[in-house]
C-alpha cells in the first residue's frame, strides 16, 4: 500500500469535525425555530407564570440563542442529548438502542445495491443498445420510479401473506426468535425492498463510467497488449470506473439511511427512522432532534470511508 | 437567384445529428412517457366534471367494497368513500404539490446557483458552503426534520421537499454559469453598459435554461414520491384532504382484506413518477450534446470487419506483414468518412518502413486496422487484406488476434500519458502484458519487468517498476512503453507517432533507443510519423499518405533525392535543415480535402501548383515507375 495517502487521509478526518459542526449547528437551529414556548408545551396548559419562569431557567432558554447552543453542544459533546418527554428516558439511550436496527438494515441495503448496481451497470455496459441493455434500462428505471413503502407493502402481501414465506414485520420472532437466523429471515424483505430502490442510481452510474473508462487510450493499449476482452473490461475498465462509483455508493449511503424511514414504518422495524416519524407526531423534538443527528453523523462517517476507499483506489488524489 | 438553384444538382445533406426534438421523439420510451402524462394530466383536468361521487362523501354501508363493485369501479374504502374519486383527486392534488415543489426548488435553487457563479469570491463562497451543508444531511431526513419543525401538513411537506432539492439546481446551475462568466458574449453585454442584474436576466439565464429544464425533469419525479412519502407516514396532507401517499398510508392497515384501498393509489403513484421519469431521460439525453454526437458508443474488442474484408488469403503473401487494398471507413450517422481508401504496401524482415502524412491523412487509422484497434462503432474495415503468416487478419479468430496482439506485432502508442492505465503501477501493467502471452510467475514476470526497464535505460529501475505512470516523466513514460512493446520479442513493432507528445529534447533519445533495440531483436518497425527528418533518419522506406491513399512509395534515400509527388517534395520541403541558412520555412497551404466529401481526380489537386484539368477528371492510379518506387501523380514519369 502507498503511505503517502496517510497525511491525506489524516487531512479528511480534520475536515470532518468543520462538517459534524455545522450538522450540530443546523438541528440546533431548526428546532429553536419552533414556534411557541418549549417549557408551556411541557407543563401543559395549566401551568402557572411561576412554573414556567421556572422551567425556562432550568432548561437554560433564558439565555440567548448562541448561549443556549453552545450549553447544549457542551452538553451533546458529553453524550447528554436531553431526555425524551414522552417516553421519560434519556435520548441517547433510545437512539443508540434504535440505531444498530437501522444500521443493520441500511447497512445490508447498501451491500445488496452495491453489489447489484455494479453488476446490473456492466452487464449493461457491455451490451449496450442490445436487448439485455435495454431491459436491464428498464428494470433499473422502475426501481427509481417505485414508491417504497408501496414496493414494501406488495411484497408483504405476496410473501407473507400469500406464501407465507417470510415474516410480514419486526425484527425478531417474538416467541422462539433472537438468533441471526431469525434476523436475517426478518431482513430479507426490509431490505430487498430498500436495495431494489437504491440500485438504480448505482446501476445508472456504473453504466456510464464504465461506457467513459472503456473508450479511454489505455484501454486501447490493454487490448494492443493482447489481453483477453474479460481481463480487459473486469480488471482495467472495472477499477478505473469503479473510482467514480465509490463516492456515489457513499452518497447511496444517504439515500438508504433515509429510505429506512419508509421501510422501518411498512415493516415495524425497530430502527431510528420509525423511531423519527413517531416522534414527530408527539412533537418529542429532543427525541427528533437526537435521532437526525446521529444518523446524519453517520452519513458522515459513511461519505469518509468512500473517500478513503477512493484514495486507494487511485493514487493520482494523493500526488 | 432560382436560376443557380437549377443548375445546381440539390443533394439532400443528410445530416448525422437530429435536433433534441427529434431525437426526443425518436426515443419511444420517452414519447411513451410523455403520452401517459399528457393521458393523467387531462384526466385530472377534467375530474370535477366528470360523474363522479363526492370524493369525501361516506357510505358506512357500503365499507371496503372491491374493485369493479357496481357504481365503483375501484371499490370503496374503509369509510365507503369511493376510491376512484379519491384516487383522482388525489393524484390532482399529488401532482399540484410535487410540481409546486419544483418550481419553488427550481426558482431558489437557480437563483442561488447564478448568483453564487457569477459573482464568485466571497458570495459564492458562502452560498455554497451552505449548500453543502444542506447535502451533508440524508436528504429524507433533512426533509422530516423540517416537517418536525413546521408540523404536519401538506403545504409544510411541500416546503421540505423543495428545500432539501435546492442543492441540485445550485450546484448544476452554478457549474455552467461559472464557464459562461467570462465568455466574450457577457464581456461584450459588460462594455455596453449593461448592469449586473440584466446581463443575468438577459445573456446568463437563457443560457442555463437547458440545465434548469434537465434538472426540473430529473427531479419532479423524485419530488412527487418524496412528497407522497411524507404523506404516507401521515406527515403530509391531513384529513379530510387526501393525496395519492395519504390514502396509501391510510389503507396500509387493510392490506389483508381490503387490499386494493392500499394497493391502487401506489401504483397510480408508480405511473405517474414512471412516466415523469421516461420523460425525463428523454429529455436529458435529448439535450446532452455528448449522446447526440454518437460519442458515448463503447468500441468493440476489434473492428468490425465486413465479410468482403475477412476473406481468406490468396496466392503468396510478400515480406513479414502485407496490407492489400486496406478500407477503412467511420460511419456516423448517415456519414460516411473514407479514412483509409486502398493502400497496399508490405513489410520486410529487419526492416523500417515509414509512413508519413499530415493530420488526418488516413496514417494512424492505417496502423491500427491492422490488429483491429478502430474503435469499433464508429469504425468499420470494409474491405481489404491485412496478411500475417499467410493469414488475414481481420479473419482470424479473437483468441488468434489476442495472441498476436502485444505478441508477434506489438504497437507503442502517441501520448504515453493516457495511453497507460493510471491505476496500476508500471510494473504491474509489464507483468500484465508478459504473462498474456507466457506462462511466468507473478514473481518471474516481475524480474523480467525490471530488466526490461533496465534495457530501456531508465535509471533506478527496481524502484520504478513500483511507482504509477502519473509519476514519471513523460519521456520515461514512453520508454515504459517501448518496454511494454518488446516485453514478447516481437517480430514487428508499429509506433504510431511515439513520440509526438515529448519534448523536443527527449524525441532524439527515444528514436536511438526504439531504433537500437529493435534492431538488436531483429525486429521490424513500421514508423507512423509526420515528420520527413526522422524518417530520413529511421526507416529504409517510406510509405506517403495523403487523404487515405498511398501517393508515392520507396525507399527513402531515392525518395529524398528525387520525390515523385508534388505533396512528397511539400513534406521534404517542410523539414528545417540546421545546416543551412533558409529565409523560412515552407508550409503546405491549404487542407487536405474532407474525407466525408473526396473529390474524384487527384485529391490533391486543390493544393498543388501543377494542377490540369487532367488531374480532376478521373482518379488517378498509382503507378510503378521503378521495381521499389510507386507513386500516384500523372506528371510522376517525367520527374523521374
Amino acid at each position: 500500500m502507498n503511505s503517502s495517502i496517510w497525511p491525506y487521509i489524516g487531512k479528511r478526518l480534520l475536515l470532518m469535525f468543520p462538517v459534524l459542526l455545522g450538522l450540530t449547528v443546523i438541528v440546533f437551529f431548526i428546532m429553536a425555530l419552533i414556534p411557541g414556548d418549549p417549557a408551556l408545551a411541557i407543563l401543559g396548559a395549566f401551568a402557572t407564570p411561576e412554573n414556567v419562569a421556572q422551567l425556562n431557567t432550568q432548561l437554560g432558554l433564558d439565555k440567548t440563542i448562541v448561549e443556549q447552543y453552545f450549553t447544549w453542544l457542551g452538553n451533546v459533546l458529553q453524550g447528554d442529548f436531553g431526555r425524551s418527554y414522552r417516553q421519560n428516558r434519556a435520548v441517547l439511550d433510545i437512539v443508540t438502542e434504535r440505531f444498530n436496527a437501522t444500521l443493520i438494515l441500511a447497512g445490508t441495503a447498501l451491500v445488496l445495491c452495491s453489489i447489484f448496481g455494479i453488476l446490473v451497470g456492466i452487464i449493461s455496459a457491455i451490451r449496450q443498445y442490445g436487448w439485455t441493455d435495454k431491459i436491464l434500462t428498464f428494470v433499473v428505471l422502475i426501481g427509481i420510479s417505485t414508491p417504497a413503502f408501496w414496493l414494501g407493502l406488495l411484497l408483504i402481501m405476496l410473501f407473507a401473506v400469500q406464501l407465507r414465506w417470510l415474516p410480514a414485520s419486526g425484527m425478531y420472532a417474538v416467541y422462539g426468535g433472537g438468533d441471526l437466523l431469525d434476523l436475517i429471515r426478518h431482513l430479507i424483505l426490509p431490505a430487498s425492498t430498500l436495495a431494489f430502490i437504491a440500485t438504480g442510481v448505482i446501476a445508472r452510474l456504473t453504466r456510464a463510467s464504465m461506457l467513459e473508462v472503456l473508450r479511454q487510450d489505455y484501454i486501447r493499449t490493454a487490448r494492443a497488449k493482447g489481453l483477453s476482452e474479460h481481463r480487459v473490461v473486469y480488471r482495467h475498465a472495472f477499477k478505473a470506473a469503479l473510482v467514480s462509483i465509490v463516492p456515489v455508493i457513499g452518497i447511496q449511503a444517504g439515500f438508504v439511511l433515509g429510505g429506512a424511514v419508509y421501510i422501518e414504518t411498512v415493516f415495524q422495524w425497530p430502527g431510528i427512522g420509525s423511531m423519527l416519524v413517531n416522534a414527530i407526531s408527539t412533537r418529542d423534538l429532543l427525541l427528533v432532534q437526537g435521532g437526525v443527528l446521529f444518523v446524519a453523523a453517520a452519513y458522515v462517517v459513511f461519505n469518509l470511508i468512500a473517500d478513503v476507499v477512493q484514495v486507494l483506489l487511485d493514487p493520482r488524489v494523493t500526488s | 437567384m432560382t436560376t443557380t438553384a437549377v443548375s445546381t444538382p440539390i443533394i439532400p445533406k443528410r445530416s448525422g445529428r437530429a435536433g433534441p426534438l427529434k431525437l426526443l421523439f425518436r426515443n419511444q420510451l420517452a414519447a411513451f412517457g410523455l403520452i401517459m402524462l399528457l393521458l393523467i394530466l387531462l384526466l385530472v383536468l377534467i375530474t370535477p366534471w366528470l360523474p363522479l361521487p363526492d370524493p369525501d362523501a361516506t357510505a358506512l354501508s357500503k365499507r371496503l367494497l372491491p374493485i369493479f363493485s357496481e357504481g365503483h369501479w375501484l371499490g370503496t374504502d374503509q369509510l365507503g368513500r369511493d376510491m376512484l374519486s379519491r384516487i383522482l383527486w388525489g393524484t390532482r392534488v399529488s401532482l399540484a404539490v410535487g410540481i409546486t415543489a419544483t418550481l419553488v426548488a427550481a426558482s431558489i435553487g437557480s437563483l442561488i446557483g447564478l448568483l453564487a457563479g457569477y459573482f464568485g469570491g466571497y458570495l459564492d463562497g458562502t452560498l455554497m458552503r451552505g449548500i453543502d451543508m444542506l447535502m451533508a444531511f440524508p436528504y429524507i431526513l433533512l426533509a422530516l426534520a423540517i416537517v418536525a419543525v413546521l408540523g404536519p401538513g401538506l403545504m409544510n411537506a411541500l416546503y421540505a421537499i423543495a428545500i432539501v432539492n435546492i442543492p441540485f439546481f445550485a450546484r448544476n446551475v452554478r457549474g455552467v454559469v461559472v464557464t459562461l462568466r467570462n465568455r466574450e458574449f457577457v464581456d461584450a453585454a459588460r462594455l455596453s453598459g449593461k448592469g449586473d442584474v440584466r446581463i443575468l436576466v438577459s445573456e446568463i439565464l437563457p443560457n442555463v435554461m437547458p440545465v434548469i429544464v434537465i434538472t426540473m425533469s430529473t427531479t419532479v419525479g423524485w419530488m412527487i414520491l418524496e412528497t407522497a412519502g411524507l404523506s404516507f407516514l401521515g406527515l403530509g396532507a391531513q384529513p379530510p384532504q387526501a393525496d395519492l401517499g395519504s390514502i396509501l398510508g391510510e389503507g396500509r392497515r387493510l392490506i389483508i382484506n381490503a387490499p386494493h384501498v392500499a394497493t391502487i393509489p401506489g401504483l397510480v403513484i408508480f405511473i405517474l413518477v414512471m412516466s415523469i421519469n421516461l420523460l425525463g431521460d428523454g429529455v436529458r439525453d435529448a439535450l446532452d450534446p455528448r449522446l447526440k454526437a454518437g460519442a458515448l458508443h463503447r468500441p468493440a474488442a476489434r473492428t468490425k470487419a465486413m465479410p468482403e474484408a475477412k476473406a481468406a488469403v490468396v496466392g503468396q503473401q510478400k515480406g513479414l506483414l502485407e496490407v492489400r487494398a486496406l478500407r477503412t471507413e467511420f460511419h456516423v450517422g448517415h456519414e460516411i468518412h473514407q479514412a483509409v481508401n486502398s493502400p497496399s504496401f508490405h513489410i520486410e524482415p529487419g526492416e523500417c518502413l515509414g509512413i508519413i502524412g499530415e493530420s488526418g491523412s488516413g496514417k494512424s487509422v492505417t496502423a491500427m486496422s491492422l490488429l483491429g484497434l478502430v474503435a469499433s462503432p464508429p469504425g468499420v474495415i470494409m474491405a481489404g487484406q491485412v496478411i500475417y503468416k499467410n493469414e488475414n487478419l481481420a479473419g482470424v479468430s479473437d483468441e488468434r488476434l489476442r495472441q498476436l496482439r502485444g505478441g508477434e506485432l506489438a504497437y507503442i502508442f502517441q501520448d504515453p500519458l493516457s495511453t497507460l492505465h493510471p491505476l496500476f503501477t508500471v510494473g504491474d501493467q509489464l507483468v500484465e502484458a508478459m504473462r498474456a502471452h507466457q506462462r511466468l510467475s507473478y514473481r518471474d514476470a516481475w524480474q523480467k519487468a525490471v530488466q526490461l526497464l533496465e534495457q530501456v535505460r531508465i535509471p533506478n529501475a527496481k524502484e520504478r517498476a513500483k511507482v504509477y505512470p502519473h509519476q514519471l516523466s513523460g519521456g520515461m513514460r514512453q520508454r515504459v512503453s517501448i518496454a511494454m512493446a518488446l516485453a514478447n520479442e516481437p517480430q514487428l513493432i508499429i509506433a504510431d507517432e511515439p513520440t509526438t507528445a515529448l519534448d523536443v529534447t527527449v524525441q532524439a533519445q527515444i528514436l536511438r533507443l526504439l531504433n537500437q533495440l529493435r534492431r538488436e531483436q531483429n525486429a521490424s518497425l513500421m514508423f507512423i510519423t509526420h515528420d520527413f527528418g526522422v524518417v530520413a533518419e529511421m526507416c529504409d522506406r517510406v510509405a506517403v499518405m495523403y487523404a487515405g491513399e498511398l501517393v508515392e512509395i520507396g525507399p527513402v534515400k531515392e525518395l529524398l533525392e528525387n520525390p515523385a509527388h508534388p505533396y512528397t517534395r511539400r513534406l521534404i520541403a517542410c523539414v528545417p535543415d540546421v545546416t543551412k541558412v533558409q529565409p523560412q520555412l515552407t508550409e503546405i497551404p491549404g487542407l487536405p480535402p474532407q474525407v466525408n466529401n473526396l473529390p474524384v481526380g487527384c485529391k490533391f489537386a486543390d493544393r498543388c501548383d501543377q494542377v490540369t484539368d487532367r488531374c480532376r477528371q478521373a482518379p488517378v492510379e498509382l503507378e510503378a515507375l521503378t521495381d521499389e518506387r510507386q507513386a500516384r501523380c500523372i506528371f510522376a514519369r517525367e520527374v523521374l
